[in-house]
Formats: C-alpha cells, sequence, structure tokens
C-alpha cells in the first residue's frame, strides 16, 4: 500500500458523460451548495433574533439582485435534491434498478424540479404583488 | 466462504467501526426533510423574496407549529448536511491531513450553524 498516486475509478476524464452519472454529480453538487444555504437561514435567523433593524439587513441582502439569483439557485437546487432523494429511496427499496426505469425517473426527477421551481416562484411572486 | 471472523461478525461494525450508522441517519433524516423542506418553503417563501418584514416573519414564527417544526428543520438540515459533505470530502479529498481537518471543522460547523439557528428561533419564538 505504499503508493499513492494510483488513478481513482471511475476515471472521469475518459468517461463519456452519461444522464445517470450526471444526474448523480448534480446531486452532491445541489447537496454541497444547499450547505451554504443553510448557513444563510442561520444569518437569517440570527439577524431576526437580533432585532428588526438587523432583520432588515437580512431583508435587503436576499431582495437585491444577487439575493434573487441566489434564491432562484437555492430553490432549484433544494428541489432537485429532494426529487432526486425520493428516486434514491425508491432504489434502496429496491425498485427502479432497470436501465429504462432509470432513465425515466431520472427525466421525470429533472422535469418535477423544474415544475416545482417554478411553481413556488409563481406563487410567491403573486403573493408579493397582491399583497 | 466467509473471510470474516466470527468475532467481527458479532460486532457487526464493518470497516467504517459504526456499521449502517451512517447509511441509516442520512435516510432517516432525508426521510424527515421531505415533508419539512416542503412546509419551509412553502411558509417562508412569502416572507423572503416578498421582503414582508420583522413583524410578519415573527407573527409566523412565534406560533407553536411554526417554531417546532422549524426547530425539527433545523436539526434534519444540519445532521443530514454533515452526513452528505462529510461523504463527499471522504471520497474527493485524500491527502490525510486536509481531509480530518476539513471533516472536523464540518462537524463543528454544523453544530455551530445547527445551535445557533435553534437559538434564534427560540429567542424569536419567545419576543413574538
Amino acid at each position: 500500500m505504499a503508493h499513492q498516486d494510483r488513478p481513482l475509478s471511475p476515471h472521469l476524464q475518459i468517461y463519456r458523460p452519461q444522464l445517470t452519472s450526471v444526474l448523480s454529480i448534480l446531486h452532491r453538487m445541489t447537496g454541497v451548495f444547499l450547505g451554504l444555504g443553510a448557513a444563510m437561514l442561520t444569518c437569517w435567523l440570527l439577524t431576526a433574533a437580533a432585532g428588526p433593524k438587523y432583520y432588515a439587513w437580512s431583508e435587503w441582502f436576499l431582495t437585491s439582485w444577487l439575493g434573487y439569483a441566489l434564491l432562484a439557485a437555492w430553490s432549484f437546487c433544494l428541489f432537485y435534491h429532494l426529487c432526486n432523494g425520493v428516486r434514491h429511496m425508491f432504489w434502496d427499496a429496491g425498485l427502479g434498478y432497470s436501465m429504462r426505469a432509470t432513465y425515466a425517473s431520472g427525466v421525470l426527477m429533472v422535469l418535477a424540479s423544474l415544475g416545482l421551481t417554478g411553481l413556488s416562484w409563481g406563487i410567491g411572486l403573486a403573493f408579493y404583488f397582491t399583497r | 466462504m466467509r473471510i470474516q471472523t466470527p468475532l467481527a461478525r458479532a460486532r457487526g461494525f464493518g470497516s467504517a467501526k459504526d456499521g449502517t450508522h451512517h447509511w441509516w441517519w442520512q435516510r432517516l433524516t432525508a426521510l424527515l426533510l421531505v415533508p419539512l423542506s416542503l412546509w419551509f418553503v412553502a411558509s417562508i417563501w412569502w416572507l423572503v423574496i416578498g421582503g414582508a418584514g420583522y413583524a410578519a416573519f415573527a407573527d409566523w414564527l412565534s406560533g407553536p407549529v411554526a417554531a417546532i417544526l422549524m426547530i425539527l428543520f433545523i436539526g434534519a438540515t444540519f445532521y443530514h448536511l454533515q452526513l452528505g459533505v462529510q461523504t463527499v470530502i471522504e471520497d474527493y479529498v485524500h491527502h490525510k491531513l486536509i481531509k480530518w481537518t476539513l471533516l472536523i471543522k464540518l462537524t463543528l460547523a454544523s453544530l455551530v450553524f445547527g445551535l445557533a439557528s435553534v437559538y434564534a428561533v427560540v429567542v424569536v419564538a419567545l419576543r413574538g
């Protein structure tokens, strides 16, 4: 075990991207990115605990163009990670392992996460404009 | 043929020394987070993107259902986050010292951020 530099499998450099592998790595990337969102959640809650003056800072940031961009990304990542997580639960239960089912559930999951993201923004903005 | 010794089988912990604990809690927190994160987005979305202000936020969070679900959501989120990012670090960071430094930072940061979030919820909820 002296040699540390052996190549690791799978060799991403020579591996042709497929829907399954791309969706799998996106699950991890969205998860890590949602970790930053969780840190934002903590900041948001702490400013609220500090009082209305500090809460206004959070609102100023979250409703800025950068805030909206981050919220758009976080909401999509959350729905993606959620839908793909449910897909993983079916796999854990031993269901949906055929190639056909794996690809079909992958496409369905992406469509569902896009749909839920659109729905949440639609409802959220409707509230915003009718308030 | 079994290569495992009877003692190893009796202990049942495998090479990671804690059995299926990591896998099991990853799934359990995931299961909790399915309804909780949907509830979270549905509840806070208009407060955040609408910029509804502190009074509306405190009014929402000071209800018992919102405060308790929020604390549950925070606990499940940060535990799930810690378990998930731990796997990512273990898979991609191979330098021993960097790996362990990151793992320790991750565990402590998850704990501190999680506790800070719960503390903030309690403060706002009790202040009303």
